[in-house]
């Protein structure tokens, strides 16, 4: 027995001078970093450049595909396989933070370079849940105005509609000269909810009230809006069938429709596919009714709820918001930078159709930050869809929409009256 | 406990375990989520769960999307189960002639689909399903069908996944047939010839009521698995267009892993359990019946 105890002892001893041996080698914080897409694959090369600043730190990136990205993130989480820091699309963190997963950034905010007036007011704003930062901003995203200056031109308007009145007049204008053609072309594919939330909230309605707790679809200003989004199909402005268009650009080059609403991410890939329309295609921002809002898009870096090593997590998203790596990950990835000093470097400031989306990211708001909003989103659009191959008139519509986005939103209004949410 | 009574518990101890904590414990621990509300905020804390009773299967029951799911499931059932079938026995009755060559390459040729996994198989279909350049709609236009919008179209997509899935499956059946079909001794066959049985009489009056058993056990493994309906929708269409090949796994697979909607996702699966075993039961009643008639 006392020589088994010995012979254990022996070898307890040796593992621990081994460990010992080991760690004035260097020892290395390992941070796990969750990162989708893109963006995934191309950080690689700033990690080596983080790593010899911080040489404590080792910074492991695991890409992921978006698709699965929500559900792997979830079901990480449930299991406790979570990563430490990672990139949330900022319409997805209101609902990982009312699950718990992710962790207040306030702490940490207090001394550090990192400051709200360096970020665009609107996409701040999307990280934001109950008065706490729970993100920041990596870079960012929002939906701008594609025009061809040619068709409209030949119209009679000489610069892109300004307003909800000049957009309309010159979408007739469009189809009144060439009847085959569309004016506008609105995805009105499922998950795109863009659209009608950008023209609810340009007319000053609101999509949810009482604490985001109950629909408001059926308000003066929300009705409106959406009646002006729903005449733009039944009029026959809007292209309403996805099979009428071979893809966007191709009926954007064709003429099939001269207008549309999309993101940065179509700019590069125009230029690409459809060289020979480049002088006669722009952006602009998005024509006006009582403001000029578009929808705050992009994806934030959030901290993961219980990670012991929250603050080695911190010091790269410090890096990673540094304005000469934004500008780096631009030129890595093309996604516009969060900061708006690394704006300031000559390949956006003369890209005449990136620094519109300047200025239209001056004027961004969130759509509402609960974790429900995809299900309501989705919603909307199926009794928007009904409504645009008039199944179902508007008022009745709404008043469904209603109906249901209140049941989805059960679960809340119950967790809200006990403080659980 | 009895020495002799013990033994065969021990072999047995590893295979129950394993069914134990592996099946029955997640099967107990659904049923009791789906008298739950148990959804996305009840991942960090279980505070946030209600126990809401039978209020899910109630809710289910007015759930327009859930009917729709089964009205699609019962659509493929229907009309993919017996067409599997069918197809199935004609291809065992002539890969099991005595004329044919090269027989086991057909026998292997048929059975390569089973084997092959659907999403790679599901890439190819989606290009024969093309609308404009798939194989099938340009043999439909050398008989000047058309052009139809496969996946497409709300009224084509389900017959399309008909076809993916008897294509995908007979073999598996035929297989089954083919061992029936094995069994039935010659001398059936030639005291029929005998009686001046031709072709037709034969397989009437032989191979049909010889192949009973083997007929029921395909038939009832069809309408189980058929009616498990998932992968297909999943990899080809995804539920669309317009819900027209939502089943009722893929409903439940959104409604728990799109939504986070356990609870409810869990009453799903308990209904479907309950349609499966309910139509197996009576299935095996009507056979039960026949044998005694």
């Amino acid at each position: 027995m006392m020589r088994r105890c010995t012979r254990v002892f022996a070898l307890l001893l040796l593992t621990a001078l081994a460990s010992a041996c080991n760690r004035p080698q260097q020892q290395r914080t390992v941070v796990n970093f969750w990162a989708m897409g893109a963006e995934g694959e191309n950080i690689r090369p700033l990690l080596a450049d983080f790593t010899a600043r911080h040489p404590d730190i080792e910074v492991r990136v695991q890409s992921i595909p978006w698709g699965a990205a929500h559900d792997l993130l979830l079901t990480a989480f449930a299991g406790g396989s979570q990563p430490d820091v990672c990139q949330l699309g900022n319409t997805w963190i209101p609902e990982f933070q009312a699950i718990g997963a992710i962790q207040s950034l306030e702490p940490f905010l207090a001394d550090s370079s990192i400051l709200p007036r360096h970020y665009f007011a609107g996409i701040w704003q999307t990280n934001i849940i109950d008065g706490s930062l729970y993100g920041i901003p990596w870079y960012v995203d929002t939906r701008v105005l594609f025009y061809r200056s040619d068709l409209l031109a030949a119209v009679g308007y000489d610069a892109p509609p300004a307003d909800w009145q000049q957009w309309r007049e010159a979408s007739q204008r469009l189809v009144a000269r060439n009847p085959e053609a569309y004016a506008l072309f609105l995805s009105t594919i499922f998950n795109d909810w863009q659209v009608p939330v950008i023209l609810i909230l340009q007319n000053g309605g609101r999509l949810l009230r009482d604490d985001d707790c109950y629909g408001a679809f059926d308000e003066a200003a929300t009705l409106e809006a959406l009646a002006f989004y729903c005449d733009f199909f039944h009029q026959r402005l809007a292209v309403k069938n996805m099979s009428e268009v071979a893809n966007i650009f191709q009926g954007f080059n064709d003429g099939v429709f001269s207008m549309m609403i999309t993101g940065p991410w179509n700019v590069n890939e125009m230029r690409k596919r459809m060289p020979g329309l480049s002088d006669r295609w722009s952006t602009a921002p998005l024509p006006r009714k009582v403001n000029g809002v578009s929808v705050a898009g992009g994806a934030s870096l959030v901290i993961f709820a219980d990670s012991p090593r929250a603050r080695e997590a911190w010091r790269f998203i410090q890096y990673l918001s540094q304005v000469n790596t934004q500008q780096a990950f631009f030129r890595l990835t093309r996604d516009l930078p969060a900061v708006r000093a690394a704006w300031h470097t000559p390949e956006i400031e003369q890209d005449r159709e990136i620094q519109t989306f300047y200025r239209q990211l001056e004027e961004v708001m969130p759509a509402p930050k609960i974790a429900e909003w995809e299900q309501v989103a989705v919603k909307m659009q199926e009794y928007l869809e009904q409504v645009l191959f008039n199944k179902l008139t508007l008022p009745e519509a709404v008043r469904l929409l209603n109906r249901d986005v209140d049941r989805i939103l059960e679960k809340r209004r119950w967790l809200r009256a006990r403080g659980l949410l | 406990m009895h020495r002799k009574t013990l033994i065969p518990w021990i072999f047995l101890a590893p295979a129950l375990g394993t069914l134990l904590l592996f099946f029955f414990l997640p099967v107990a621990a659904s049923l009791v989520m789906s008298f739950t509300d148990f959804d996305i905020y009840a991942i960090g804390k279980l505070a946030r769960v209600r126990f809401n009773g039978l209020e899910n299967y109630r809710r289910l029951l007015e759930d327009p999307l859930f009917w729709k799911a089964l009205l699609n499931t019962a659509y493929f059932v229907f009309a993919g189960g017996p067409l599997t079938i069918l197809v199935a026995l004609l291809t065992a009755i002539g890969l099991n002639s005595r004329r044919l060559r090269l027989r086991p390459w057909f026998r292997l040729g048929y059975f390569i689909p089973v084997i092959t996994s659907l999403v790679a198989v599901a890439v190819v279909w989606r290009y024969l399903y093309h609308p404009r350049f798939g194989l099938i709609n340009y043999i439909l236009s050398m008989f000047h069908v058309g052009s139809i919008n496969w996946l497409g179209d709300p009224q084509w997509a389900m017959p399309a996944i008909i076809i993916l899935a008897v294509w995908k499956n007979f073999g598996y059946y035929m297989m089954i047939f083919l061992a029936g079909l094995q069994t039935i001794p010659d001398y059936l066959y030639e005291a029929a010839r005998l009686d001046g049985a031709n072709w037709w009489g034969q397989f009437r009056h032989v191979t049909l009521p010889q192949l009973a058993p083997t007929t029921f056990f395909v038939t009832l493994m069809t309408l189980i698995g058929y009616f498990q309906l998932f992968a297909e929708p999943y990899v080809m269409t995804q539920g669309g267009p317009i819900n027209s090949t939502l089943s009722v796994v893929f409903y439940l697979y959104q409604q728990g892993f799109r939504w986070w909607h356990m609870g409810y996702a869990s009453a799903i699966a308990f209904m479907l359990f309950l349609i499966i075993f309910l139509l197996a039961m009576v299935q095996m009643l009507a056979r039960k019946r026949q044998e005694a008639a």
